[in-house]
């Protein structure tokens, strides 16, 4: 905070001014259909200290719009308008001016920790370098060592003066964002750009981030600039909002007040298109129709017009200008930050006061399915799994090979599946999910345990028995841009299975075009390869295929990961109705509770290769009596501003331990928050006891301890259950 | 990881001794020392030719002869030839010979091959980079004899246009020459020139065509872009960040690289009348001799492996992902 800084701030009334002004910022790169434009007149505002959420879908010009604030676009991109930091224009500056402000005042966290970071120098000596590179010689080698001990203590890493020394590659990704985040403050900046910082990371490190962030702020006093395109975490984290779509921003103001009266119809529908932690009930999703329009020939008029349920002619002749929303009821007149919307429209929503349901079209309730009125006893299991183990062997040496270790992906898990029901499998990565999911698709003898798809054990299966069983077990896959051969058109990628198990042409050649229909889509797109469908249209042509077979169990990993909110919504309520229709189960395996909680019946929540909770959602989500459950639901940021300020988190310490060498007893007490307050006798308890699944309300005493867990399908390993409510 | 290394020194030793066992075998079997005494007009008494097989041990098992050599090596006594000279004797100056001509060789090919390739990926499409690829699509296929002569041919035309001798393309060094050391150092540097540039200029066109690829990957990469957020200038960027984790695919390459370097070697030295080791294995071959041909293997083996455990090393001081 010395000479560069009278340096960058001529006059002393600039520091009321804004931070950062960007106006009327335009980005456009070229491609070979055309030149992109990728940010289309952006113009906004950052004051001192602030922060400000930007929101919007992939494509909607947030990153470049911020990347041209770094002056970190590669050379081909066309940049005009105007960015002035602290007054002082930064578009046009060579890149050896603009490194003295890069880091210095304005400083930036990126999206994958795994890859921000060098991977050939220790972290502390990356940080150092950051205070060294803008010190001028005025700091010593020394004391910019010691300044990055400081900085990696003050964002949370443990024994920060020997983790200074160590690689990135020894860090969790958690662990490497702090450092990314220890580099960004190195200097205390005056604006910190963060872009999607927490999109990569599990539910529960996103918590420690975004406090670390906040920690962040509080200690340089920062603006910091936003990027998401989760709703739930500006919710919480941001002062003013700024909504982009295709390249502009489309509604700016306070969180509150975009949260509680949204006014152009795209961030209606963004709202509306969220599954919610904190919903009660089911209520189907409202899904924006269409995709986000290509930025290469733009037609006149909003962007927005051809997916939005409210346009008018008028909307496809000219592009709406940002204004401001006539204040109804509105407290944006009292907090004198002004809300804005680009619709032309925005009157009448402002006068009804319109909810995303008074917009879009809501498809009517999905009726129950049949089987689902018959009580859960009484239906037919479809999947069965008991205390499954499945262990990997760690081996050193090339000539003799020797066993050193034992990897405990799954160890003795049970559960089951009956028939039209939903089970969805969450926890965080290598917490075992995705291994019990390949486990069941096998179809091999597990290394311990039994597996059994609709009554038949797959160890005692034959290859014609397996083959049959698969006819029943289909599959659909996290990433509908990989899962598809682009070389084959969707009708034989339809075909296929069909063929496989022997069916006959005629057959094939009726039932393409009805799955086609099925899930959405039209019978003439049967001629087509996958690369001309969109991400969403491609996850139905992979739940097509999977239904083309007629199964009984659907195991879905992280079908909806890869959309966007928008998209994500319609792929949803698609496999509510499929499921509703044609009687359907489905094993669901996701990290996102919110999704699990709107499409799951029950839900078993897995860390370290156990379930440690399991039962009815509604039981779960309400009640969760495990503590790591009550983590897990608590770090999940709900879009909705008040209740967020409102919440307390439980933010859990550390990394997830190594399933290799998992903590003796019960495996979640080295980061248990409840387990630091128990007694010594308790303690040795859970170090010495290993917790089995207990049956809620059964247990002596239990009825006391937690009077909101009667339910009779709710089971948790605890030895020292307290329902704690957290969303 | 020294313990890792010295493992690694360890297998390199077993693979030595395969690699010439196999060498030695092979030319025991095709290999008739004695073709050239039967052939001799009038033909010597038989109790010479058998003297002569006697001792070349030909009546002796393969394995059995390959052991008897083995453990001279061993006491650094690497036999004698079929015309009784022996080895030990004139494999030092060979070796002399061939190590400052490969040596050269590599440090410049090596080196250039990275400039090359970094300075084509920074300046991707543009006139350097599309020159940089012409040369080494070029180079790489032309073969070694021809690259040599034509650099004698051009070295020829040199030496008309200036008058003097300003190259030389045979031997290594002035049979006729005498002075004082810095004249001899000279003399022998215009020996060198032609025969290291024949060896360099493959080198550089193969490995700049990797450093490239690494460097291109490394150029898109985040934490280029975070060190840049951070205040670093492009340039300070690209060379600090960039560079040294773009080298690590390198250093896996340059084992492999030796390899290539032997066979162009030997191609080399005969063009340019030098009587390294290269220019011995043909000689051997043509004498049909078993001894010099395991010889040259067993040099060439240890020259590889050689090379493989300094990549290893270097690999593990480029990258401490690798090191344990």
């Amino acid at each position: 905070m010395t000479a560069a800084d009278t340096l960058l701030d001529p006059s002393p009334s600039d520091a009321d001014g804004p931070v950062l002004a960007v106006s009327d910022l335009t980005v456009s790169f070229p491609s070979e259909a055309g030149r992109v434009r990728a940010v289309r007149g952006l113009s906004y505002e950052v004051r001192a200290g602030e922060v400000l959420g930007v929101v919007g879908e992939s494509g909607s010009g947030k990153s470049v719009s911020s990347m041209a604030v770094m002056g970190l676009l590669p050379p081909t991109a066309r940049v005009s308008g105007s960015i002035r930091f602290r007054g002082r224009e930064l578009l046009g500056l060579s890149d050896v001016e603009l490194s003295r402000v890069r880091g210095d005042r304005v400083a930036m966290v990126f999206q994958d920790p795994l890859s921000a970071l060098t991977p050939v120098f220790p972290v502390g000596e990356q940080i150092a370098e950051a205070v060294l590179v803008h010190a001028g010689g005025r700091v010593s080698r020394s004391a910019a060592a010691r300044r990055a001990v400081e900085l990696l203590d003050l964002v949370g890493i443990p024994h920060a003066a020997e983790r200074a020394k160590a690689f990135p590659h020894e860090f969790s990704g958690g662990m490497r964002q702090r450092v990314v985040i220890a580099m960004a403050i190195a200097n205390d900046p005056d604006l910190i750009i963060a872009d999607e910082p927490t999109t990569a990371l599990d539910v529960t490190v996103q918590a420690q981030v975004l406090e670390v962030l906040k920690t962040a702020q509080e200690v340089t006093g920062a603006a910091i600039v936003l990027i998401t395109h989760d709703l739930g975490v500006v919710a919480g984290f941001a002062d003013r909002l700024m909504v982009m779509y295709a390249g502009r921003a489309v509604e700016t103001g306070p969180v509150d007040e975009i949260y509680r009266r949204p006014r152009m119809p795209y961030t209606l529908g963004l709202l509306g298109a969220l599954p919610r932690l904190d919903a009660e009930g089911k209520q189907p999703l409202v899904p924006i129709e269409g995709q986000p329009p290509s930025l290469v020939d733009l037609p006149p008029g909003c962007p927005f017009a051809p997916r939005c349920p409210m346009a008018v002619p008028e909307c496809l002749t000219e592009e709406p200008a940002l204004l401001a929303v006539p204040d109804v009821g509105s407290d944006a007149a009292t907090t004198g930050t002004p809300h804005h919307a680009a619709c032309v429209r925005v009157g009448e929503i402002a006068r009804v006061d319109a909810a995303p349901e008074d917009v879009y079209e809501v498809e009517a309730e999905v009726p129950e399915p049949e089987v689902a009125r018959v009580p859960r006893a009484e239906r037919a299991t479809v999947l069965d799994v008991r205390e499954l183990v499945r262990h990997y062997p760690v081996t050193k040496g090339t000539v003799f090979r020797r066993r050193v270790g034992t990897v405990r992906a799954v160890d003795g898990i049970t559960f089951d599946i009956r028939e039209g029901e939903t089970l969805g499998l969450v926890g965080e990565s290598g917490c075992g999910k995705t291994t019990t999911l390949m486990e069941i698709l096998g179809l091999a003898a597990p290394t311990g345990g039994s597996v059994a798809v609709l009554g038949k054990d797959v160890s005692t299966l034959d290859r014609r028995g397996r083959k049959a069983v698969r006819r029943d077990l289909q599959v659909v896959f996290q990433d509908p841009m990989a899962s598809l051969d682009p070389r084959m058109p969707v009708g034989d990628i339809l075909a296929e299975p069909m063929r496989v198990h022997g069916e006959d042409r005629q057959r094939i050649a009726r039932r393409v075009p009805e799955l086609l229909r099925l899930v959405g889509l039209r019978p003439e797109h049967a001629d087509r390869y996958p690369a001309e469908f969109s991400g969403g249209q491609r996850q139905r042509i992979g739940i097509a295929r999977a239904l083309a077979l007629e199964p009984r169990l659907v195991v879905l990993d992280e079908p909806v990961s890869a959309l966007d909110v928008s998209v994500q919504a319609g792929v949803i309520n698609l496999l509510d109705e499929l499921k509703a229709k044609l009687g359907l189960a489905y094993l669901f395996v996701a990290h996102d509770l919110s999704v699990v909680r709107h499409i799951a019946d029950r839900v078993a929540v897995m860390y370290l290769g156990r379930i440690v909770e399991i039962g009815a959602v509604d039981a779960v989500f309400e009640t969760p009596g495990h503590p790591y459950t009550q983590a897990l639901l608590s770090a999940i940021p709900i879009p909705d501003p008040e209740k967020e300020r409102r919440r307390e988190r439980i933010i859990l310490a550390g990394d997830l331990p190594s399933p290799a060498n998992p903590p003796s007893g019960c495996r979640f007490r080295t980061r248990c928050f409840l387990h630091a307050t128990l007694t010594d006798e308790d303690r040795r308890r859970c170090v010495e006891v290993d917790p089995a699944l207990e049956r809620q309300g059964d247990r002596a005493g239990g009825a006391e301890r937690d009077p909101g867990a009667g339910g009779a399908d709710h089971e948790v390993a605890c030895h020292f259950t307290t329902v704690r409510r957290v969303v | 990881m020294a313990g890792f290394l010295l493992r690694r020194l360890a297998n390199y030793v077993v693979l030595c001794l395969v690699a010439t066992f196999l060498a030695f075998t092979l030319a025991s079997l095709t290999f008739d020392p004695l073709a050239k005494l039967n052939e001799r007009n009038p033909p010597p008494p038989a109790s010479t030719i058998e003297a002569k097989r006697r001792d070349l041990r030909l009546d002796e098992p393969v394995p059995q002869r390959f052991v008897i050599w083995m453990s001279g090596v061993v006491r650094g006594d690497f036999g004698s030839t079929v015309t009784d000279q022996p080895i030990s004797a004139e494999l030092g100056r060979r070796v002399g010979v061939s190590l400052r001509l490969f040596l050269l060789g590599t440090i410049l090919g090596v080196s250039l091959g990275v400039v090359v390739g970094v300075v084509s990926a920074v300046r991707q499409y543009r006139f350097s980079d599309y020159f940089a690829t012409l040369f080494s699509f070029l180079v790489l296929s032309t073969p070694v004899f021809l690259v040599g002569t034509l650099l004698k041919f051009g070295a020829l035309r040199l030496n008309e246009t200036v008058g003097v001798t300003v190259l030389y393309f045979t031997g290594e060094t002035d049979p006729s020459f005498q002075g004082g050391w810095i004249a001899a150092l000279l003399d022998r540097l215009r020996h060198l020139v032609l025969p290291t540039l024949a060896i360099a200029l493959h080198q550089i066109a193969y490995y700049s065509r990797y450093q490239r690829s690494a460097m291109l990957d490394v150029l898109g990469s985040d934490f280029l872009r975070t060190a840049q957020a951070k205040g670093l200038t492009r340039r300070k960027a690209l060379f600090k960040h960039g560079l040294r984790t773009a080298l690590i695919p390198m250093a896996t390459l340059f084992a492999f690289g030796f390899g290539l370097l032997v066979t162009g070697g030997v191609f080399t030295e005969r063009i340019f009348s030098w009587f390294g080791m290269g220019d011995w294995l043909v000689y051997g071959v043509e004498q049909q001799d078993t001894n010099i041909v395991a010889t040259v293997t067993l040099f060439v083996a240890v020259l590889v492996l050689v090379s493989g455990w300094l990549s290893d090393v270097l690999y593990a001081a480029l990258d401490p992902r690798v090191r344990v």
